[in-house]
């Protein structure tokens, strides 16, 4: 079956180990949901996978769809259907939302082949609409000056332009209140469906009330210490991070 | 009114005889009124003080720290020639292809000499707009030509430039728009470098009235990639009360020029003052800004770009002058440095005594896309009133990895994502031009500049 597969990743920032024999397999058509408290590596695993350079990778296989992945240049794994909607987008002074995606979408095109300028923007505009973003949005430099919600509302818009086969999405949730969170989750159950695998990485059980995961993986230092239905994720905001630390981690270190 | 040599002052030996032959040849076939004849006499007799002009060059002294930081100590004359003839060759239309640029009036020259001519409509020319060539508006309109022509002079290094300039300088605009006339659409200006070994002295003069409104372009290139060549321009811009006044400017002369551009802005009471500067040619190119915020409430706003390639050298020296009450200026110089290129910012901000809730900025910002390549950046402030707000900065910094690593996790080609990357650092000026036609056209300059 197609997957995202992680097996046994193995990831050091310097010198100091970060993921540790961390292993996960999220079946494309699937929500998977990765929990845990902050420093435990759930950033390092997203960036990881998206081919950042600060990551050194000391152990472990990761295969998109049979293909393997570590060792790819990060518009490699793009093009291969990777998308990481990130917990901290970074300001692009002077490149707009729109040139930005356009050449995006442009690089996933065959050589000598051209983005449709009347289709591009009929598709970009309807999904600002799905959005409630603004269309004025698309003459604004990327990330530039906007508040901590626009931004992720920019990275789930770049998704739904992308179109990629497994997305991460790194604490989406956070930043955002109420309203542009169910707007955020109404765009990502938009693109649920057999063709997309999503990796919703939160602090909080609250996103999950809206896009409904599969599975619930809880995280801490490095590796999954327990896997479960949607109610896990009820059952550790119930029972809090304490728990992890007591009960979960000493038992998945044996 | 002619002018013969037994007026002459007492004359002064130039230092070079070839020059001086050349010198009294033009000033004697100009023909000026003799208020003007004797302004160029005295210019020339400045730029030959000290012995320190000749054919080898202009000599800028060593321990002169309005010349710190750059790279060579002299600046070669030697086989500039006033070019004599018409050149014969098809003039570049560098607007072909693309959004064509709204135009009040056209002049073209080449190697000084007028090559075309689009005058005003009839239209404006019945409000009372002058836009004449610079020779053409001394003969027709001396009076009005003389009030303003030559008057401003500072000190910010280039002197020696300036007053080999004024010496020569015949060639260029002279655009005057009576007061409550608004011209939206642009004076455009070209001066081509065309003949191998020519020596240029463009000259712009704006007056703008009160209340007027003006937009005006100047072009500064080459025919050709190989010719060599030595240009000093200077611009005088004289914004009257409540004037709008946009100027632009696009320095795209050849690698092989050696180019002095001279800038002075005046801004009259409550007047909004705009001149954008882009610097992307010549071998070495020195610029000088100097504006004098004269009136009460003026807005002046000073933006450049420059992309500096190769080796080449751009040294720019500015100098914000607050002399009025309740006026503003905001200065901004973005600078991308490739290869082994260099780029020297020296900015001074002076506020003077009465010069009360003055509101002056000043940015100087590098982007080092090689690490052989040097930017020095030297901000100043002189502050003499308490009641002010004024603020400078420089920074020189690289593309942030980050950045790059954003647009690459899109799936955007290294080069593809750097290049989107320092197009975005220059599109903080090119949209301040607002204008579609000269946006476009910047932009397609700066993807020249990196090969494609
Ligand atoms: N660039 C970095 N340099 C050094 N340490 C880092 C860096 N980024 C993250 N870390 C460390 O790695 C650990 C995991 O961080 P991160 O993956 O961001 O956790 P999470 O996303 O789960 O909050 C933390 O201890 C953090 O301090
Ligand atoms: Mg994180």
């Amino acid at each position: 079956m197609p997957s995202l597969d992680i097996r046994n990743l193995c990831v050091s920032i310097g010198e100091k180990p970060i993921l540790k024999d961390f292993s996960l397999s999220l079946p494309k058509g699937e929500v998977h949901a990765i929990m845990g408290p902050n420093g435990t590596g759930k950033s390092t695993l997203a960036k990881a996978l998206a081919g950042h350079e600060d990551y050194t990778i000391t152990g472990g296989e990761v295969f998109l769809d049979g293909e393997l992945l570590l060792g790819l240049e990060p518009e490699a794994r793009a093009k291969l259907g990777l998308f990481l909607a990130f917990q901290y987008p970074c300001e692009i002074p002077g490149v707009s939302i729109a040139n930005f995606l356009r050449a995006a979408s442009q690089a996933r095109l065959p050589e000598g082949q051209e983005v449709a300028a009347v289709e591009f923007y009929k598709k970009l505009h309807g999904k600002m609409d799905a959005l409630k973003m603004d269309r004025k949005f698309t003459a604004r430099s990327l990330n530039e000056g906007f508040s901590g919600g626009e931004r992720k509302r920019c990275e789930i818009l770049q998704m739904m332009m992308l179109e990629p086969k497994y997305a991460i999405m790194d604490e989406t949730d956070s930043g955002l209140d109420i309203d542009a969170l169910k707007i955020v989750a109404q765009g990502v159950n938009l693109m649920r469906g057999p063709e997309l695998g999503v990796l919703v990485i939160t602090h909080y059980q609250r996103l999950l009330d809206y896009i409904v995961p599969d599975k619930v993986h809880v995280m801490w230092d490095g590796r999954i210490v327990k896997s479960g239905g949607k109610e896990l994720a009820f059952e550790l905001e119930a029972k809090g991070y304490d728990w992890v630390s007591k009960e979960l981690a000493p038992s998945a270190k044996n | 009114m002619s002018v013969t040599l037994a007026e002459t002052p007492a004359p002064v030996a130039a230092t070079s005889p070839a020059l001086e032959a050349v010198f009294q040849a033009e000033l004697a076939q100009a023909r000026e009124p003799k208020w003007l004849a004797d302004s160029r006499r005295e210019a020339w007799t400045r730029a030959n003080l000290d012995g320190k002009i000749s054919e080898s060059g202009i000599v800028v002294g060593k321990s002169d720290e309005r010349w710190r930081f750059s790279g060579h100590k002299g600046w070669s004359l030697e086989g500039a020639l006033r070019a004599k003839n018409k050149y014969a060759g098809k003039l570049p239309d560098i607007f072909a292809g693309g959004h064509p640029l709204d135009c009040a009036g056209k002049l073209t020259y080449a190697d000084d000499i007028l090559a075309a001519q689009t005058p005003v409509s009839a239209e404006l020319a019945r409000q009372g707009v002058i836009f004449l060539p610079l020779a053409e508006a001394i003969a027709k309109h001396p009076e009005l030509v003389r009030e303003h022509l030559f008057k401003h002079d500072h000190a910010l290094g280039g002197g020696k430039f300036l007053a080999l300039h004024q010496a020569y300088a015949r060639a260029g605009t002279f655009l005057y728009v009576p007061d409550n006339v608004e011209v939206p659409a642009t004076f455009f200006v070209t001066h081509w470098a065309a003949t191998p070994g020519a020596a240029l002295f463009p000259h712009t003069l704006i007056i703008a009235g009160a209340n007027a409104t003006v937009n005006f372009l100047d072009y500064f290139g080459s025919v050709n990639t190989t010719s060599e060549a030595w240009v000093a321009g200077a611009a005088t811009i004289i914004a009257g009360s409540g004037a709008r006044v946009f100027r632009k400017s696009v320095q795209n002369l050849n690698g092989h020029t050696l180019s002095y551009q001279d800038d002075t802005v005046i801004c009259g009471r409550d007047s909004d003052v705009r001149n954008i500067a882009v610097h992307l040619g010549a071998q070495r190119a020195r610029y000088e800004s100097y504006s004098k915020l004269n009136g009460p409430g003026s807005n002046l706003e000073l933006c450049a770009l420059t992309i500096a390639s190769g080796r080449q050298e751009f040294d720019q020296r500015t100098f914000q002058d607050h002399a009025a009450p309740r006026a503003k200026s905001n200065l901004l110089y973005k600078n991308a440095l490739l290869d082994e290129s260099r780029t020297i910012f020296a900015g001074m901000i002076r506020v003077e005594p009465g010069a009360e809730e003055t509101d002056a900025y000043q940015q100087n910002r590098n982007l080092l896309l090689n690490p052989a390549a040097e930017a020095d950046s030297l901000p100043g402030l002189e502050i003499q009133n308490q009641n002010v707000r004024c603020t400078h900065g420089a920074t020189t910094s690289r593309l942030d990895p980050e950045e790059l690593f954003y647009l690459r996790s899109r799936g955007l080609p290294k080069n593809t994502a750097y290049q989107l990357l320092v197009f975005g650092f220059f599109e903080e000026v090119i949209q301040r031009v607002e204008n579609e036609a000269l946006a476009e056209l910047l932009r397609k300059l700066a993807r020249e500049k990196f090969g494609k």
